[in-house]
């Protein structure tokens, strides 16, 4: 018995692997308890099942998506550092070879996968409806289950670090690297199984989303009236269905070869593992796009509403949204220049990379235009849009620069190439979606969070970054690659390397601040009892902060693009928030449900079954997958009313009757 | 419902939406649908694509026109485009409110759709017999892969027919189920479509070439 215990606890718990395990192990126990300990002492248990796990409310679950990216975002950040702070000194033995493998393959995986995407989701879901005029979704229920399935998934992938092993095969995961005879371990099939899991939840909020906008909108709210969100919601939705089923099948492939034994992409019988590369690209790149449209669409918002004037070009804006997600199609193979594709091919994909820089050079200057002249006033969310426009430009020159085919046989895979897409990818959603959480905050949760605090995270965070990354441009044309473990003194890389550690730890600190803005300002923050703290433009601004379950009490009529700035400043704002008696009428809401949390945990048990091949317990998990969806079929009775008398209360309640 | 009288239709009748569309949170689902078609389209291309860049992969085992079976096939494909054609029947046996109909059809197209399983079932087990598995070789990973895939759409797609049977046997006509009647049915003419895509793509043009 000893000796199987010794079995366990080395293969799986990994416990002869020194320190950084034990040390996750610890932290993961104790918060663990902790929350079990919070939940059981409060008496919350309930709560938590009746309020949220259970829930179908698009923005209590736009709220856990948030909760659950910004802890991802901690995940991801702390990967970071620990690779940073690998790299900062020559000949440094302070991470494995193998840990350092394993960490940017999680931190680059976790950042976009389940960082990135729950945050987009996450400002889909809190504002779309209510911009629109919608009472929720198309899909309520597909929406619980997207958001389960996208937790799932990331729990799956997380826990690969203290059970069996994490992935280290980069974030990509190219065969014939990952293929079972060169990678036996668990952690590749955690990556295939969490990022398919949780890629079949991405889908549907894609499809979920672009329905809700085609079929959902108040009256009167034609297309061009939509609100550029809105809009970036709509290009972006489309380019997750087009790109993610791309991904899907990538993943499966490689799957099947790993535990069926087939041979898509192995080096023997035939297979071929370009044609992984280029699946896995043909969703990729326009993932990129996936993650940046809506935060284009978060600084549009922003811009016209802290700048006090109507966006300038909206048509060029909404044409150019859409060109960007047509083009994100035709550049997939600059992702591999250097694979011999060929000099024909090469040009067509370096013009087409280059082409995407018209439309975004669209979209700066209609945001620089809306500025001039306006009476911009310098709050939060405005100022990570500010900090966007230098840092985006930058990232994107890079990104013309690397697009040169001839050009990237020089760049290719070195520092320069991570200096250009961390500042993009910073630069665009990251501080995109901060602008977001800021500006939509008050409206989540009823408060505003802390300006001071907000400063000094908005600051360190900024100075950390050019100090993180601005370093790398020149390290990548000292000669330095990506994913390099470590390197030798001597080779001019130490100053540059220090300096950049240094950066990544000022961000880290930015974000630190950003947790204590929001735990300071759930006691101090300033009350939002207007429901329109920042003189908003669009419909969500008119209903009260946090807005009521059932959304709008009367579905308001649209005759033009800023509705309710139109409406303040005509002097009509009351239109929308003093309602007759006699105008309100029962409400359809969709009931709550427990199987989307079911179902989510029914495939992380398939999932984890599969990725130690205990097919007893793969079975197990698919038939919960099955039964649940059966059960789905065969439910009629899954909405309920709300009388008008109730509506009534709650808005004589919040002073609006 | 009323009845056309020659080849004119009751004024009132031409406006009228068929059922499943009456009802705005019905109509918002099959549209839904229809867009997570397009995400299954997507999934099928990519299956044709790595489908055609390994079809010549055969690493010296078995090629497509070793394994093809010309009458085998064509049975297949025609069980399964009848089987589309009974489903279309289902749908206008709807339009005239018959739910007798729409249910007995609906049987008809499950036991084709049965019968195009057992078919495909039999042809694999006797490629696997044959060694044309699809451990052999990169060709016959996807040639499986492809076909398999369309396979257990095809295995779901019977599974959720007979759940949507046993509900409109006990529910009846309305709005909500005609959606689901409706929803299943576009489904499998879109597995049929899939179909003449691999009818083409594999099977004809490997006995061809």
């Amino acid at each position: 018995m000893p000796e199987a215990l010794k079995h366990f606890t080395d293969t799986y718990l990994m416990w002869n692997e020194g320190y950084l395990i034990w040390i996750s192990d610890i932290l993961i126990a104790l918060t663990s308890i902790g929350i079990v300990a919070t939940l059981t002492y409060f008496k919350k248990w309930k709560w938590l099942w009746k309020e949220w796990l259970t829930t179908v409310d698009h923005k209590k679950i736009g709220i856990m998506y948030m909760i659950a990216a910004l802890l991802m975002m901690f995940r991801g950040g702390a990967d970071a550092m620990l690779l940073r702070t690998q790299l900062a000194s020559p000949n440094s033995k302070f991470l494995t070879p193998d840990h350092y493998d394993q960490i940017f393959t999680t931190h680059g995986t976790i950042m976009i996968l389940f960082m990135a995407m729950p945050l987009i989701f996450a400002m889909f879901n809190i504002a779309v409806p209510l911009q629109i005029g919608a009472r929720d979704v198309a899909f309520p229920y597909l929406n619980a289950v997207s958001f389960w399935l996208f937790f799932f998934g990331a729990m799956l992938f997380n826990i690969s670090f203290v059970f069996g092993g994490s992935p280290d095969a980069g974030w990509v995961s190219y065969p014939p690297l990952t293929e079972l005879g060169f990678d036996k371990g668990p952690g590749e099939n955690f990556y295939l199984l969490s990022l398919q899991i949780s890629g079949i939840g991405s889908i549907a909020t894609g499809i979920n989303f672009l329905a809700t906008i085609l079929k959902m909108r108040a009256p009167g709210m034609k297309l061009m009236k939509m609100p550029l969100f809105t809009w970036s919601v709509v290009a972006a939705s489309i380019v997750i269905i087009f790109a993610f089923p791309a991904l899907t099948i990538a993943l499966a492939l490689l799957m099947l070869d790993r535990i069926v034994g087939t041979h898509f992409f192995t080096m023997l019988h035939g297979g071929d593992p370009m044609m992984y590369v280029n699946l896995f690209w043909i969703w990729g790149h326009p993932e990129v796009y996936i993650v940046v449209l809506p935060a284009f669409g978060i600084f549009s918002e922003v811009v016209a509403t802290f700048a006090r004037k109507r966006i300038f070009g909206y048509n060029s804006m909404v044409a150019s949204l859409l060109l960007i997600s047509v083009i994100s199609y035709f550049v997939w193979a600059h992702h591999f220049f250097t694979m011999g594709a060929g000099a024909d091919v090469n040009t067509f994909f370096a013009v087409a990379s280059m082409m995407v820089a018209i439309p975004t050079g669209v979209k700066v200057f209609n945001w620089l235009f809306t500025m001039y002249r306006g009476r911009i006033s310098f709050e939060l969310p405005m100022l990570w849009t500010l900090a966007f426009v230098p840092n985006f430009i930058i990232g994107g020159a890079t990104g013309v620069m690397l697009a040169v085919a001839p050009a990237d046989y020089q760049y290719h895979n070195s520092y320069f190439l991570i200096a250009h897409f961390h500042q993009v990818l910073i630069a665009g959603p990251v501080f995109g979606l901060l602008a977001g959480m800021y500006y939509w905050w008050p409206k989540m949760f009823g408060f505003k969070l802390d300006e001071r605090i907000g400063r000094i995270a908005f600051w360190l965070f900024n100075i950390g970054f050019y100090v993180c990354f601005m370093p790398q441009y020149a390290l990548g044309f000292k000669g330095m690659q990506r994913r390099m473990y470590t390197y030798p003194a001597g080779m001019g890389w130490h100053t540059l390397n220090l300096i950049s550690t240094i950066g990544a730890y000022v961000m880290g600190l930015g974000f630190l601040f950003i947790v204590v803005q929001i735990v300071y300002s759930m006691k101090h923050g300033e009350r939002d009892v207007t429901g329109d703290p920042w003189n908003g433009r669009t419909l969500e601004w008119s209903l009260p902060s946090p807005v009521p379950h059932y959304n709008f009490a009367v579905i308001p009529q649209v005759t033009d693009r800023d509705m309710w700035w139109l409406m303040k400043q005509e002097g009509r704002a009351d239109e929308l928030r003093k309602f007759d008696a006699a105008a309100i009428h029962d409400i359809h809401m969709p009931k709550n449900s427990g199987r989307p949390f079911l179902m989510g945990l029914a495939f992380f048990v398939a999932g984890f079954g599969f990725v130690f091949n205990w097919y007893v317990l793969a079975v197990i998990g698919l038939v919960g997958v099955a039964l649940t969806m059966i059960l789905r079929a065969f439910e009629w009775d899954d909405e309920y009313h709300i009388p008008a008398e109730e509506v009534l209360e709650a808005e004589a309640a919040l002073g609006r009757v | 419902m009323a009845v056309a009288r020659g080849n004119v239709l009751p004024r009132e009748q031409v406006h009228e939406k068929p059922l499943e569309y009456q009802n705005p949170n019905q109509a918002v689902k099959i549209l839904g649908f229809w867009i997570f078609l397009a995400t299954d389209m997507l999934l099928f291309g990519c299956l044709f694509a790595t489908y055609l860049v390994l079809r010549t992969h055969t690493d010296g085992g078995p090629t497509p026109h070793d394994i093809f079976d010309v009458p085998g096939f064509t049975i297949e494909t025609f069980v399964l485009l009848t089987s589309s054609f009974t489903g279309g029947l289902a749908t206008l046996a709807m339009r005239n409110g018959n739910k007798r109909q729409v249910i007995g059809w609906m049987i008809v197209t499950i036991l084709l759709g049965l019968t195009f399983i057992g078919f495909e079932v039999s042809e694999f087990v006797s490629d696997a017999v044959q060694g044309a598995t699809m451990q052999r070789s990169a060709f016959l990973s996807a040639f499986f892969t492809l076909v398999g895939t369309h396979g257990s759409h095809v295995s779901i797609g019977i599974v959720w027919m007979i759940a949507t049977v046993i509900q409109l046997w006990r529910k009846g006509l309305n709005p909500v189920s005609a959606r689901k009647v409706f929803v299943v049915n576009l489904y499998w003419h879109f597995l049929d479509v899939v179909w003449v895509f691999i009818f083409t793509i594999v099977y004809l043009s490997g006995v061809v070439m």
